[in-house]
């Protein structure tokens, strides 16, 4: 929707948490130079990070981090979602299930008693599930954590009422851009930049590291393809199946070639 | 453009090389040129000669860069690295205009005023020189004209080093661009390292080139080196890593666009656009239009696009149109060798051997066209 100067109305931001370490909320407040423009176009409505006077919905946008992970978290999300004109998810927790999302291939009970003195006291669903498997989502914002620069488009283009410029290619792109030589071809390193979803400026390669898949798998990862250049690049079967269950763990591992066993 | 005559050839020594540098400097130029950095020979800025990567050579092969230390001290027996020329003459983002609304609603567009820098390219291999024509036709050939291009472009004065150390994966050859330098030179240089020592024949393209080349230390070619240089640049068109199928690639491509070999590469293709990066004619942008908070300022930028990226072909409400890695790599590979000759007159390929090297899974353009070649044979005459 666009903002029409003549009216005093403000669009309304809602920024929640689930299931999450709450670094992408923070990426919204790393915005130091945009934050008084934002406060300026829009009311913060709901922002605990912020301020602890939440304000009531309706919200116009609403910014959702983390995972479902428990019964009360399921059924907030579907409050939050009736009450948000658009609904868009920022992180591997709210994209991907995060991290907690490697109990949906393990034994949750297990988990509990070695994590907890008194796992009694714990209350968790089986699976750490992302936002769209419960409710309908506008757009999703992946990354570990978000980059800042993206967050500002996907807002700006929510208040342009133009779609947010988010390309779904890989990392590749980047390194290619900035000049990066590739660390796979040029030094043999191991690196997921080929399937995974650019958005990071191609940090890890930069400084000569491979890339570590946090912003989740690109719009057409071929992971068939991807495995056999990891091992080839010297990792073992354990190594690749350590770098792809990490931050978006159920989102690799659902386009896996084969099943892992963990 | 005057062409190059064996009469007007000089010799440089390593410090004519030097002075080269620095009266192109001094003549107002940003010298670019090769440089070893990061284990790779990139292309960048150069202040003088010295950092030229004397004595490093690469060993390539698909998937595969390595620097080499080398038993001599060759500057220019490196073949084709990550970046190419288009790095430089056509950047991976330039802002096109800006746009401001002011307070009475007024909207201001402002184009980008261009004011590139005026380049001097050192070491442009032949089968590079080729391709920056290539891009030229594209992209100031036609009726769509990038005039920022044509500054940048405009600008840059070329100096080419024909190759002597071609890489396993280079095939200029089979394309017909090297390793001699073709037209379009300013100055055109061969190394020779022999007994008689390290030196570089050369000779001048144009006006400005002969002007250049004055201003340096140098000495009348002489009989011996002309006779090495032109036995190390027939050498190295003998030592070509790789080949092209000896057909028409055009119309082979035409015939097999449902070959099964499309299958096969797709299964090993990452789409992971590295090869249209790495190419020195891929020429494709999108346009990236930037807002503010306010919604009171814009930008247009162009920026480097693929078409291995699904939104290269996305139509609105239908999705992208090339869904598939085989559809993505086909219209990669027919369009480079096939159908640009039906849009630019020319072959979009030149041979440098860049998507070979620098595709991570090292899918390789000369082996899939030999394997549709194989496979239309094998259509025609079925054993």
């Amino acid at each position: 929707m666009t903002v029409d100067a003549a009216t005093p109305h403000r669009p309304r931001l809602g920024v929640f948490k689930f299931a999450s370490c709450d670094g992408c909320q923070l990426t919204l407040l790393d915005c130091e130079d945009e934050l008084l423009p934002l406060a300026g176009e829009m009311d913060i409505a709901y922002f605990l990070e912020a301020s602890s006077a939440p304000g009531p919905g309706p919200y116009d946008l609403s910014l959702v981090e983390g995972s479902v992970t428990t019964a009360e978290d399921a059924e907030r999300i579907r409050r939050i979602r009736a009450e948000s004109r658009t609904l868009v998810t920022i992180g591997a927790c709210a994209t991907a299930g995060g991290v907690q999302a490697l109990r949906n291939f393990a034994d949750v009970d297990e988990f509990r008693e070695i994590v907890y003195a008194r796992p009694e006291y714990i209350e968790t669903l089986a699976t750490s599930t992302p936002i769209a498997a419960h409710v309908p989502v506008d757009f999703e914002l992946q990354g570990c954590p978000i980059d800042r620069g993206q967050l500002l488009e996907v807002i700006t283009a929510f208040l342009a009422g133009r779609r947010p410029d988010i390309p779904r290619h890989s990392v590749c792109f980047a390194c290619k851009r900035r000049g990066t030589p590739c660390v796979t071809v040029a030094h043999g390193t191991p690196c997921l930049g080929p399937v995974t979803h650019a958005g990071c400026g191609a940090l890890c390669p930069a400084y000569g590291r491979g890339c570590y898949g946090c912003f989740g798998p690109s719009g057409s990862p071929n992971m068939p393809a991807m495995i056999p250049l990891l091992r080839s690049d010297g990792m073992s079967d354990e190594d690749v199946l350590r770098i792809l269950h990490t931050f978006n763990v159920a989102k690799f591992a659902a386009i896996e070639p084969e099943r892992e066993e963990p | 453009m005057g062409t190059a005559t064996t009469d007007s050839a000089c010799v440089l020594d390593r410090d004519g090389l030097d002075a080269l540098v620095r009266v192109l400097r001094a003549r107002g130029r940003t010298v670019v040129g090769p440089t070893q950095r990061d284990g790779a020979i990139v292309l960048a800025e150069l202040e003088s000669a010295a950092e030229l990567p004397y004595g490093w050579g690469v060993e390539l092969e698909g998937g595969h860069y390595r620097v080499i230390r080398r038993d001599d001290e060759a500057a220019f027996a490196h073949s084709a690295g990550p970046q190419s020329w288009k790095n430089f003459l056509l950047p991976q983002r330039v802002r096109q205009w800006t746009a401001d609304r002011g307070p009475d609603g007024e909207l201001t567009v402002r184009p980008e005023r261009h004011d590139p820098a005026s380049y001097a390219f050192l070491g442009v291999r032949p089968c590079d020189l080729r391709a920056i024509a290539i891009q030229d036709r594209v992209l100031t050939g036609g009726r769509h004209k990038d005039d920022a291009y044509r500054a940048r472009r405009d600008g840059a004065f070329l100096i080419a080093v024909e190759c002597t150390e071609p890489g396993a994966t280079c095939f200029c050859v089979s394309m017909g661009t090297g390793p001699a330098a073709g037209p379009g030179y300013d100055i055109a240089m061969t190394e020779v390292l022999d007994g008689a020592g390290h030196r570089f024949l050369a000779r001048a393209g144009t006006a400005e080139g002969a002007d250049v080349l004055a201003e340096l230390p140098h000495r009348a070619a002489d009989p011996a080196t002309r006779t090495a240089a032109h036995e190390a640049v027939d050498a190295a068109a003998g030592r070509m890593g790789r080949t092209m199928p000896p057909v028409d690639l055009r119309a082979l491509l035409a015939g097999t666009l449902d070959a099964e070999r499309w299958n096969d590469v797709a299964s090993r293709c990452l789409t992971c656009g590295n090869c249209t990066m790495a190419c020195p004619t891929c020429f494709c942008t999108t346009t990236e239009d930037v807002t503010d908070l306010t919604g009171d300022h814009a930008e247009r930028w162009s920026r480097w696009e693929s078409c291995y990226d699904l939104d290269f072909s996305h139509l609105s409400g239908a999705g992208p149109v090339r869904a598939s890695g085989r559809s993505r790599y086909r219209q990669w590979m027919t369009h480079k060798l096939g159908t640009w000759h039906d849009q630019f007159g020319s072959s979009g390929c030149v041979g440098c051997g860049r998507c070979i090297v620098w595709c991570p899974v090292a899918i390789d353009i000369t082996e899939e066209a030999h394997a549709l070649h194989q496979e239309a044979l094998d259509k025609d005459s079925p054993s």
